[in-house]
């Protein structure tokens, strides 16, 4: 009998990630096209138009305040919505029995698909940026180091939430009704276009226990040096709910939930 | 080591709402082997296939496949197996070329083994030409043979078809019988579900059968079908009959004019028949069976 050996894992993942790129580049123009045309409008509209007339906003021309939200509301739809549609796709197509099958380890698929969603959130994330230079080209970034690890870990969270999303989704319904009634209405009132302090107390209160808020206000201040909260409690948050959502989705995994009869 | 390719050990499958799949089954196919797994829709061969791809979680019980427990040895037991699933699993968006080639990277075969690899599974199934057709423009004979590229890219020992030909035409089905015997005779082991009974009797050697999650036959093909105490043969006669001849010791009918149809037990030898015949001045220009001889066995023993 010809000797059986352990396969080689770093091609396994490699070829799950190559997968998930190829995927997304292939339909560029649903994944990378609209953010860029979107978040133009948004410029156009609120920047150029609206936004000479609301002045300034904490400090900073009302366009430059908005840049760092628009890229993070990009960064985090994006890197939601490839992974589960991506990964509802494999089921609903059954194409997830091709990894089920295969040697590759649960926390290989986990990583594959999570990198996936990294790799379109941080591409649209980059596209924005670019866009919004646009609009206002004297744009400097005050903390790249800050910048670039809140890009990640926001981009790794949200890909994680949408994998569990589509770990317990029945159809294509269920992959929509988060993104719409949860997370759009989340960031819109997480600090992307405002400033929390132009709130009254109790609203302001109330923003506090929205979680968008320190994703945004983290990117905010790795961009522009300003923040409405504190940026050692966010990072610690957005890492804490990395681990627990990555030990969820193992979890889920390693029982077959959603995958497994 | 043993000489299995597959052990099965005492295997339950409870589904969620309550439903006994499999009620403790055994089975073992031994290397080399080309084994038939046949039952009634719901008999519980799906289910099986899937917990041995590990697509379904069983209850209790054990699977080893060559000696690797899809428990214990969960990567080295998959990386040997190839499954044909009865349904269609692969990305309809994605090229026929890329989808084989994806496969052979989801077990870890180089870039640079897999490209050659993947040419020549492509070309022996007749895909080649159709390598950057998007998967969801093949016919359903294509997707078939897709799937069994895919299956085979990492050159499995143990190759599950679960129903490979259901909806094939008919040739394209003795092409696959004929590649299947090919990749057998150089030393797979395969495992076939069908409900065609003639490709298993064609194809298999052993045979199990499994019904209201039992096996109730776990045997040589052979000796199944020595089993069988009367077979029905066809008659196609030289010239036309007006009446049913006098025959002694045989049942026969007269189906048309130039064909009769007998059934002969086991214990007579059909030459007494054709020397009645001979008598009587009846040619006979050819024989068959009357239908597949497997299929009356398996009616016959799932009916109890």
């Amino acid at each position: 009998m010809k000797e059986v050996k352990n396969i080689n894992i770093f091609i396994t993942l490699w070829t799950l990630i190559y997968k998930e790129i190829r995927r997304f580049m292939r339909i560029w123009i649903q994944t990378l096209v609209p953010p860029a045309v979107t978040m133009s409008l948004y410029f156009v509209i609120f920047g150029s138009l609206i936004g000479p007339r609301i002045g300034v906003m904490d400090g900073l021309d009302y366009v430059q305040f908005m840049i760092p939200g628009l890229i993070m509301m990009s960064v985090i739809t994006n890197s939601y919505a490839n992974v589960v549609s991506s990964f509802y796709g494999v089921k609903f197509q059954k194409s997830i029995e091709e990894l089920l099958i295969s040697p590759m380890p649960n926390w290989a698929i986990l990583l594959g698909f999570v990198i996936g969603g990294v790799s379109r959130g941080i591409l649209v994330g980059v596209i924005v940026f670019f866009v919004s230079l646009i609009f206002y080209p004297e744009f400097e970034i005050v903390n790249l180091g800050l910048t670039i690890l809140v890009l990640f870990l926001t981009a790794i969270l949200f890909s994680l939430m949408g994998f569990i999303n589509a770990v317990f989704a029945d159809s294509f319904d269920d992959i929509s009704v988060i993104p719409t009634f949860v997370l759009t209405p989340l960031i819109y009132l997480g600090g992307v276009f405002y400033s929390i302090n132009i709130l009254p107390d109790f609203w302001r209160s109330v923003s506090m226990a929205n979680p968008m808020l320190y994703v945004v206000n983290t990117f905010r201040e790795g961009m522009l040096g300003i923040s409405d909260v504190s940026i050692s409690f966010s990072l610690s948050m957005i890492v804490l709910f990395i681990v627990c959502f990555s030990s969820l989705s193992l979890y889920l995994l390693n029982k077959g939930i959603g995958i497994r009869e | 080591m043993s000489n299995f390719a597959l052990e099965i050990s005492d295997l339950r499958k409870i589904y969620s709402g309550g439903n006994e799949a499999l009620k403790g089954i055994s089975l073992k196919v031994k290397e080399g082997d080309f084994y038939a797994l046949l039952g009634p829709n719901g008999a519980g061969k799906s289910s099986t296939i899937g917990i041995i791809g590990t697509l379904v979680t069983k209850t209790s019980g054990t699977v080893k496949i060559f000696d690797y427990d899809i428990d214990k040895n969960v990567s080295l037991a998959k990386s040997i197996l190839g499954v044909v699933s009865q349904e269609i699993n692969f990305s309809q968006f994605e090229k026929v070329i890329d989808i084989v080639s994806t496969q052979a990277g989801y077990y870890g075969i180089r870039s640079s083994i897999a490209k050659p690899k993947v040419k020549e599974m492509l070309k022996r199934l007749g895909l080649w030409d159709k390598r950057n057709d998007q998967a969801r423009t093949l016919s359903g004979g294509y997707k078939r043979r897709l799937m069994i590229a895919k299956a085979l890219i990492h050159e499995p020992k143990l190759l599950i078809l679960d129903e490979p030909t259901a909806g094939v035409d008919i040739e394209l089905r003795r092409e696959m019988w004929e590649f299947l015997k090919e990749i057998n005779n150089n030393g797979t082991t395969i495992i076939l579900t069908t409900h065609y009974l003639e490709e298993a009797e064609q194809l298999c050697r052993n045979i199990g059968i499994i019904d209201h999650g039992e096996i109730i036959a776990d045997t040589s093909m052979r000796d199944l079908l020595r089993k069988l105490d009367v077979q029905g043969f066809v008659l196609d006669l030289e010239n036309p009959l007006d009446e049913l001849p006098n025959i002694d010791g045989f049942e026969i009918r007269l189906e048309d004019p130039y064909t009769l149809v007998t059934a002969v037990d086991k214990s007579k030898s059909i030459n007494d028949l054709f020397g009645q015949l001979n008598t009587l001045g009846i040619n006979v220009k050819s024989m068959r069976n009357e239908s597949n001889r497997l299929e009356e066995l398996f009616i016959e023993m799932v009916k109890k």
